[in-house]
């Protein structure tokens, strides 16, 4: 089992997500819930060594969990991961905008 | 959308050097920003502020009073005169017992251009993606309360405004 925190030379988060595949594989886990690798490789065009590969790249980064079911592995989403990437981003998107404001009353306002 | 970076459009209802102004001159900027830095703004100089509350709005002074005083470092990157300013800095980085010289930087960027009624000014944020993981939850343990408050005070403004 995964431990919840990373290391803080994990792969950055963004990179892993940066790709078609990946993409993908998040969208499925996200829509059809925890899915073994056997399932994730049908109907995508790439062995199952490919597919295993974008989701060890997706583990690593924190945003999917596996585990051991029989032979093959089940991969779910850790969406606490998720969200906390949209939230990082906004959050850094709303300080903007409040300095924008800022901005904007100094020039206009103000006797800059 | 791009996970790299962050970025903003708004026109300003004033002259181009005075935009400029507002933006190149560490004085002004740090006035609106709230950051009361050293010395003025030279190409390539790392420059050392304190945060101090803006003096353009007293609510968001307010919440920004418990940082005062704490450090605040930006590396100055480009200048061309009424056109575009940049530097790097690290966002969040105000654990004053925390080492951050060893980690990543975000660039940002101001560029100006004339437009109808005014400058348009693009401020965009960029190099999120090599930001640690580790680094990301400081965002949410600095001021948590405060960036509520102040998601407030912009959605306030949104709305007076109604900016596309």
């Amino acid at each position: 089992m995964r431990a919840q925190s990373l290391p803080a030379d994990a792969a950055p988060l963004f990179a892993a997500l940066g790709d078609r595949v990946r993409l993908a594989l998040i969208a499925r886990l996200s829509d059809q819930g925890p899915l073994p690798t056997v399932r994730l490789t049908q109907g995508a065009r790439l062995t199952r060594q490919a597919v295993t590969k974008h989701l060890k790249v997706l583990e690593d980064a924190g945003l999917v969990r596996s585990e051991r079911v029989g032979r093959d592995r089940a991969w779910r989403i850790e969406a606490r991961q998720l969200a906390r990437t949209r939230a990082y981003l906004d959050r850094i998107s709303a300080q903007w905008d409040a300095r924008i404001e800022r901005l904007r009353a100094f020039v206009e306002d103000g006797d800059a | 959308m791009s996970t790299d970076r962050i970025e903003k459009r708004i026109v300003l209802k004033a002259s181009r050097e005075r935009v400029w102004r507002a933006i190149s001159d560490s004085a002004r900027f740090g006035a609106w920003f709230g950051v009361d830095f050293d010395g003025p703004f030279v190409a390539g100089a790392e420059m050392i502020g304190r945060i101090m509350p803006t003096q353009v709005d007293p609510d968001v002074a307010r919440l920004q009073e418990p940082a005062r005083g704490m450090k605040f470092v930006i590396v100055v990157e480009r200048i061309e005169p009424m056109t575009r300013f940049s530097f790097c800095w690290r966002p969040f980085a105000i654990d004053p017992g925390h080492d951050y010289s060893q980690e990543p930087m975000t660039l940002v960027e101001f560029v100006l251009a004339e437009t109808e009624g005014g400058v348009l000014l693009t401020i965009t944020e960029s190099g999120f993606d090599g930001i640690p993981l580790a680094r990301r939850a400081q965002a949410f343990e600095a001021n948590e309360s405060g960036w509520e408050h102040q998601t407030r005070l912009i959605a306030k403004y949104l709305a007076r405004d109604n900016q596309p």
